[in-house]
């Protein structure tokens, strides 16, 4: 087991959810506005190949934030659009971010249906 | 929160509270998403590894399963009440992992059941979350078209 990943998964995903909150806690932005604000940056960094070094790095510690989807997103669609071409962009688009979207979808309908609203 | 017209002693009241006030505050709330958030991807990794070792994937893949079971995780907290309680200490540290993402979706979608499951659940649920998809997804697609053409 490699324990670095480990503290490296701590520090780095602590770091994020850290700036995420002084960002929160020192403009007006709401917290929908700073995760979509962070998925577009995934997205951007994806792009220029920056973000996978980081998961390389720090594990769950890159791959567990929001940041992670935008990654995938761009990821996908690059990725396939090398493959089949211009096309790609679309059909690849979710190839990655399948697991996220599918699940929040299926445990979030059940929990909803299953469940009664608190406070 | 509405910005309300401060008479200028009232205002410089609010400054020297905010000196004394809010920093702790910052400090405090800061280093609780740091360490919760930190404690969150900790987790995470240990369902890499964990999928990694148990179904026999390449670390990459292993990071689908895991992060399948952190929204199952976001979800049943969301479900049972317990999230928001644990998102008071934690903010951003679980907000911004996909816990976050999880708890979003079923708590607009525990929020909306009264307007039905087709018109409340079906269609609400992803009133908060849906933002972060359509940024993520245009951006995406920018970066990929920029990406096919300069190739």
């Amino acid at each position: 087991m490699n324990w670095m990943l480990y503290v490296n998964a701590f520090w780095v995903g602590g770091l994020i959810c850290m700036l995420s909150q002084l960002l929160f806690d020192t403009t007006t932005l709401n917290m929908g506005q700073i995760l979509t604000g962070l998925t577009v940056l995934g997205g951007i960094l994806g792009g220029f190949g920056l973000y996978d070094p980081l998961i390389e790095f720090a594990g769950g510690g890159a791959a567990m934030p929001i940041i992670s989807f935008g990654n995938s997103l761009a990821k996908g669609a690059i990725t396939e659009a090398e493959r089949t071409g211009i096309i790609g962009i679309l059909t690849g688009m979710f190839e990655l971010t399948s697991t996220g979207i599918t699940s929040a979808i299926v445990f979030g309908f059940l929990a909803a249906v299953i469940f009664k609203p608190k406070g | 929160m509405a910005k309300k017209k401060l008479n200028p002693k009232q205002e410089k009241y609010q400054q020297k509270v905010k000196k004394y006030e809010s920093k702790p505050a910052l400090f405090k709330n800061a280093f609780q998403a740091f360490v919760s958030g930190g404690l969150v991807c900790l987790i995470g990794q240990g369902f890499i590894d964990f999928y990694a070792a148990v179904m026999n994937l390449p670390k990459k893949e292993a990071s689908n399963p895991a992060v399948a079971t952190m929204i199952l995780i976001g979800a049943l907290l969301t479900a049972f009440g317990v999230f928001d309680k644990l998102a008071a200490y934690a903010g951003a540290g679980l907000s911004v992992p996909v816990t976050g993402f999880a708890n979003s979706v079923v708590s607009a979608g525990l929020e909306f059941k009264e307007e039905g499951l087709v018109q409340g659940v079906g269609a609400k649920i992803f009133s908060l979350a849906g933002p972060v998809i359509t940024f993520g997804v245009v951006t995406a697609f920018f970066v990929g078209l920029i990406h096919a053409l300069i190739r």
